[in-house]
């Protein structure tokens, strides 16, 4: 290849670059503009930690500390009390006393919520908290737990939008519903106060499930879809909905599923 | 030719006017870098599909102060090995040329301050062009002892580097410079940019002198000012942040105003040379050459940044063989051809005969030497081989 040769080549290669930065300003932004927009959560988000109650205000909590014994980070401080007969606070026979969740050391595993045999304690969708002392640390059970119509308290150093608190309820299972057959199809969300539960998600090995990605994940990859378009780059588009029984027409291709 | 201002000597009104110019110029290009970074973000961010900056202040346009006083309120730290008063000086020999340089950039036009006429130039000497070269090859000195006062092995090794690259674009830098002195026949600025006037576009000197001279020299100053893609001297993949890598606070301050300084200064130099400074048609019957004059130099820095989103960085070799191979060679025949066409239209048939001929002779050089280099690389692999068996 000779000098000229190269020249010829390497030019037009390097002004088309220059055209695709270009036209890149007169494109939708891909940016979220955070605090005033939020994007859809994972279902399986795990945020601060709440403590529930049943429908008629009973705590759900029996101060049993199986969430304390299971927790890796030891964050969690429980000790449990006998219920006063005359007005008892969890129905059983003990109640939780004492309920501190250090989120200094709290890595957020959801183990605590696997463990606990009442579905007392999950994990909202709440992370916008920035304590500045360890005193605010440290959740007490008064903080901890939820009100009248379930819905978690905003203490003074958290910042949420209407609509943050919901989804309060959690996913029981750190393992996917795949591996057992029978817990396919069955909704492993403990309930929550004045939502009910939510409905089941699909198993993995379900044959209309597969590729049957969650909202959030379809959102975002739509979002980025769309901008790597609008951008020229004709990328894989996501399925909203159920893929085709037996189609052999990927997702990938140019006019993919609707 | 000269300023206005001396036509009846140096009196006190004088030297106050003076010193107001110059306290005026310093203010402009410190607040041109607070634009100019808030400037570059947005625009970088528009070119990479995202908003940029847009909390502090009205639309994000208090970022820069932001920044600043954060730098401000840093833990000013000097290293244990330091050389502490030439680690000390290192910033000041950056960022005093780059202030300086824009001393010789005729904004266009005159200005009346109480019955004293003045340019919009700060400093207008006989030699004006070889001090924007000055000026360059002195901030070398910054970066170069910036990394070696530092006395750690990181800015060392990126000063070397960094200085490298910098004396290698500068050859470059004055051969195309000196094209635009041979066309304009001066080294003062306001001859340069008033030899342009007189047709819109076409006078202009990247017109005069065919693209090539100026399209090897703003390739040059980009390596000069170490922007992308030759912004091998920042360097922090392998050599962890370059030359100020031991700097924070004021001290990495300076650096950092220095180098965008440096580019608002350039972009001012180039519109000088090679944009007509100034020049521009009248507005309703008004000439507005500071308006001209700006609105080139936003082109011109924009089209930085836009190079900046679009091109990857050069690795070291490839930004040596660009300068010494390519660039050096082609600068001095564009030179010489130029000053051909200067002198007559033969001379300049005959400098490019010339040009082209000792291309090819330059061309089988380099060719030999590649052949010659890789034959050693096989047979050193072939040793090699022979000594793993």
């Amino acid at each position: 290849m000779t000098w000229s040769d190269e020249l010829a080549s390497f030019l037009p290669r390097f002004f088309r670059g220059f055209v695709i930065t270009g036209r890149l300003p007169f494109k939708p932004k891909v940016t979220t503009l955070y605090p005033e927009v939020k994007r859809p959560k994972p279902e399986r988000f795990h945020g601060r930690h709440v403590l529930n109650r049943y429908e008629d205000g009973m705590e759900k909590c029996i101060g049993c500390e199986l969430c304390a014994g299971v927790c890796p980070a030891r964050c969690i401080y429980v000790r449990g009390a006998d219920n006063p007969p005359d007005a008892p606070v969890s129905p059983g026979e003990r109640y939780g006393f004492v309920y501190e969740i250090n989120f200094l050391r709290c890595i957020h595993c959801d183990m605590c919520v696997e463990a606990c045999p009442t579905e007392a304690i999950t994990e909202s969708k709440l992370f916008e908290w920035s304590f500045v002392n360890r005193e605010d640390a440290i959740y007490t059970k008064a903080e901890l737990l939820v009100d009248d119509e379930g819905r978690p308290q905003e203490l003074p150093w958290e910042d949420w939008k209407p609509g943050d608190e919901r989804n309060t309820s959690a996913w029981l299972r750190a393992t996917s519903p795949s591996g057992s057959a029978a817990s396919e199809g069955q909704p492993l969300w403990s309930g929550e106060l004045g939502h009910g539960v939510r409905p089941a998600q699909q198993g993995q090995s379900a044959s209309d499930a597969a590729d049957f990605p969650a909202e959030f994940d379809l959102s975002l990859r739509e979002m980025v879809s769309g901008a790597l378009r609008g951008i020229g780059v004709d990328g894989s588009r996501p399925s909203r909905g159920r893929p085709p029984a037996s189609g052999t027409e990927g997702h990938n291709g140019p006019e993919g599923q609707p | 030719m000269g300023d206005p201002l001396f036509a009846n000597g140096l009196n006190l009104a004088v030297w106050l006017i003076l010193i107001l110019k110059a306290v005026v110029v310093f203010v402009l290009v410190l607040v041109s870098v607070v634009f100019m970074v808030m400037y570059e973000r947005k625009a970088v961010a528009q070119l990479g599909v995202r908003y940029g900056p847009n909390r502090a202040g009205p639309n994000g346009w208090f970022q820069s102060v932001a920044d600043g006083t954060k730098l401000l309120f840093k833990e000013a730290f000097t290293p244990r090995g330091a050389d502490k008063v030439v680690y000390k000086i290192a910033p000041y020999l950056m960022l005093v040329p780059a202030l300086l340089a824009f001393s010789i950039v005729p904004i266009g036009g005159t200005v009346t301050i109480a019955h004293h006429t003045t340019d919009l130039q700060l400093a207008n000497p006989p030699w004006g062009i070889l001090f924007l070269l000055m000026c360059s090859g002195v901030s070398v000195y910054g970066v170069m002892l910036a990394g070696w006062a530092s006395g750690s092995k990181y800015p060392l090794l990126g000063s070397v580097r960094a200085s490298a690259q910098l004396v290698s674009y500068e050859a470059v830098l004055g051969l195309t410079t000196v094209t635009v002195v041979v066309v304009s026949g001066s080294l003062r600025t306001s001859v340069i940019v008033a030899a342009q006037h007189g047709g819109f576009l076409y006078h202009w000197n990247v017109i005069r002198t065919a693209l090539i001279p100026f399209a090897v020299f703003s390739i040059a100053m980009t390596a000069e000012m170490a922007r992308p893609p030759f912004d091998l001297v920042e360097a922090e993949e392998e050599l962890s942040g370059g030359y100020n890598l031991e700097y924070s606070s004021t001290d990495f301050m300076w650096f950092y105003l220095a180098e965008y300084a440096a580019l608002v200064t350039n972009s001012a130099i180039i519109v000088t040379l090679w944009f007509g400074g100034p020049d521009g048609p009248r507005i309703a019957g008004h000439s507005i050459g500071p308006v001209w004059w700006l609105i080139k130099l936003l082109i011109i820095l924009y089209i930085y940044v836009w190079i900046r989103a679009t091109l990857p960085r050069l690795r070291y070799d490839q930004l040596m063989d660009l300068g010494w191979k390519r660039l050096i060679p082609l600068s001095l025949a564009l030179l010489m051809i130029i000053a051909g066409f200067q002198v007559d239209r033969e001379w300049g048939i005959v400098a490019i005969g010339a040009s082209l001929l000792l291309g090819a002779v330059l061309w089988r050089a380099i060719d030999v030497g590649r052949q010659a280099t890789s034959v050693e690389a096989a047979r050193h692999e072939r040793v090699a081989e022979e000594a793993g068996q």
